[in-house]
């Protein structure tokens, strides 16, 4: 009963800003404007073909390994910053540099030095993804409460036992905040990586739709991209309750106090 | 009830043992903090020496710095001046065979590991079988009152409770010193009675040497076989006080004892002379 109401809650509005959008577009015959039923049809027709695994599939392949890459990155070379105290005083000021660059100025960098291939994609990705997991696990080695780290000195609970029992855990809600932030770079710098020079992916497919004036076409590209966007919210959020279940009790508990 | 220097060198008024013979020995330790605001002298100058097996209570005023004399026992913190030896050795990092609870309950305990997961994390760094691990941490939570709750969050517990855990983590670790900085704060009375009794329990039991920091006089008296009291800042030792009760202590028995009042008395006595800035004659105040 409960999962069914919350299914209903989670549905209600899109289905209301569904209905709107179909009734304002009813009488419409601009061929910018798109309307629900078109737009549907459109949809299954595009995506539902050969471009599924030409275009969507390997850009969310990319997708994934730029954000895989970066969030292992972030999260080891934030663990090494964090916990040494000389190396995060050096950093500090050049991964706040680096991390003020937008990535997609890399693009044509990256394409000359890597050339234009899937890894070229797959680094720009990674260049603008693996700050937000590396600041903020920086910043959560260096909160590690002092009381716990004794303890945990005191037990002789040292080295990689003291990275995966005591820093990983502790740092756990900040870098579960980073991969949040690196998720939706990652989402835009995979369209920008493919519209350069590309010849497939989802970036390069609805541009193309755009240049060659297939409207329709263009406005269900953007729709899968705001599809694929829910669902890497949906399945962060999922993980994100089970790895930090603690620390959701733990706030509660505290805000009752 | 004067304190015995058997060693009349050392300058603080704290018992010390020849060579060999201790368990822990604290010489001439020294504390300065150095903070921006400029450096606080946390600890002057403070001796004293546990034979192996044996219950000190220390007492001093909020402030004396007995939290910062466990650091430097426990090796989390390198004294100044002076040194801690741990069987005859330098204590120079966390001692392997010790074990410390700390002041701040709340803190000490992994909010994302559940009791039982808590508890029995040092054994398991240390590489116990599991069989034993499982054994050592119910007898544990069992001695400490605890046992229905092994599955639940140290932050679902009450701060007494988390105490507790606390308590039995270092019980499970078997540890062949045990420090405790005020375990029983956050505790209601009753519960602190049984307490108070388990570590005399567990000390017997395991025969394990023991420094106890309260601020609670009965307790130091009913605890301790020794009670170090500390002066106020700068800190050195201001008594070393041998408590001669019947090593059999009961509540109730051992409380009406005339004995016991007397040196609960002259315990009080003496923190309100420190509490005054009283120092002891045998301590140097130039160092
Ligand atoms: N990390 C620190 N940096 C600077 N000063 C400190 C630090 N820790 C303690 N002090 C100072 O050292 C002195 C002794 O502190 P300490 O915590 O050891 O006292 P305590 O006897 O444990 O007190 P309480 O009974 O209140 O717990 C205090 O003046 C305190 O302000
Ligand atoms: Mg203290």
């Amino acid at each position: 009963m409960n999962a069914l109401k919350r299914f209903g809650y989670a549905i209600a509005l899109p289905v209301l800003l569904v209905g709107l959008w179909w009734a304002a577009s009813a009488g419409s015959t601009s061929i910018f404007v798109p309307r629900p039923a078109p737009l549907a049809a459109t949809f299954v027709q595009t995506w539902l073909g050969d471009r599924i695994l030409s275009d969507v599939l390997p850009s969310m392949g990319r997708l994934l390994a730029g954000v895989l890459a970066a969030i292992l990155l972030g999260v080891s070379g934030g663990l090494l910053i964090g916990s040494v105290r000389w190396l995060r005083e050096l950093t500090e000021p050049v991964l706040e540099f680096f991390r003020a660059i937008p990535p997609p100025v890399l693009v044509p960098v990256l394409m000359l030095l890597v050339g234009i291939t899937d890894s070229m994609k797959v680094a720009v990705i990674v260049s603008g993804c693996v700050w937000p997991v590396l600041l903020n696990t920086i910043e959560g080695v260096r909160a590690i409460d002092a009381v716990l780290s004794d303890s945990a000195r005191t037990y002789g609970i040292t080295g990689r036992a003291r990275v995966r029992y005591l820093v990983l855990p502790s740092a756990g809600p900040q870098i579960m905040a980073g991969i949040r932030q690196c998720l939706s770079i990652g989402l835009i710098l995979m369209v920008i990586s493919e519209m350069f020079a590309s010849s497939s992916g989802l970036g390069f497919t609805i541009v193309q739709f755009q240049r060659s004036f297939a409207i329709p076409e263009m406005w269900s590209g953007i729709v899968i991209l705001g599809l694929i966007g829910v669902a890497m919210s949906f399945i962060f959020q999922w993980t994100e309750r089970r790895v930090l279940r603690w620390y959701h009790g733990l706030r509660e508990v505290e805000n009752a106090a | 009830m004067q304190p015995e220097i058997t060693d009349p060198t050392t300058r603080a008024a704290g018992q010390a043992l020849p060579a060999g013979q201790a368990m822990l020995s604290v010489r001439g330790l020294k504390k300065v903090y150095q903070t921006d605001a400029g450096d606080i002298e946390a600890v002057r100058n403070l001796t004293f020496d546990l034979r192996p097996g044996e219950l000190a209570c220390l007492v001093g005023p909020s402030g004396s710095g007995k939290t910062t004399l466990l650091k430097c026992i426990s090796g989390l913190m390198a004294p100044t001046a002076g040194e801690v030896l741990l069987d005859g050795k330098p204590v120079a990092g966390p001692p392997k065979k010790m074990a410390v609870v700390f002041q701040e309950y709340g803190r000490s305990l992994f909010p994302w590991m559940r009791v039982r997961e808590n508890v029995e994390l040092p054994l398991k760094n240390q590489g116990v079988p599991k069989a034993e691990r499982a054994r050592l941490v119910e007898d544990a939570l069992e001695a400490v009152g605890l046992s229905h709750v092994p599955r639940s969050y140290p932050w679902q517990l009450s701060g007494g409770m988390q105490q507790r855990v606390a308590i039995a983590r270092a019980i499970a670790y078997q540890p062949e010193v045990l420090l405790m900085d005020e375990p029983f704060a956050a505790v209601d009375a009753q519960t602190r009675a049984d307490l108070e009794d388990l570590i005399r329990t567990v000390w017997k039991k395991l025969g394990v040497t023991v420094l106890f920091v309260t601020h609670d006089i009965d307790e130091s008296v009913y605890l301790g076989e020794r009670v170090i009291i500390l002066s106020s800042s700068p800190t050195v030792v201001q008594e070393d006080l041998t408590i001669d009760l019947p090593a059999d202590r009961d509540q109730l028995n051992t409380r009406a004892l005339p004995r016991f009042t007397e040196l609960r008395h002259h315990v009080y006595e003496q923190i309100q002379l420190a509490k005054k800035g009283h120092r002891p004659a045998a301590a140097s105040d130039t160092v």
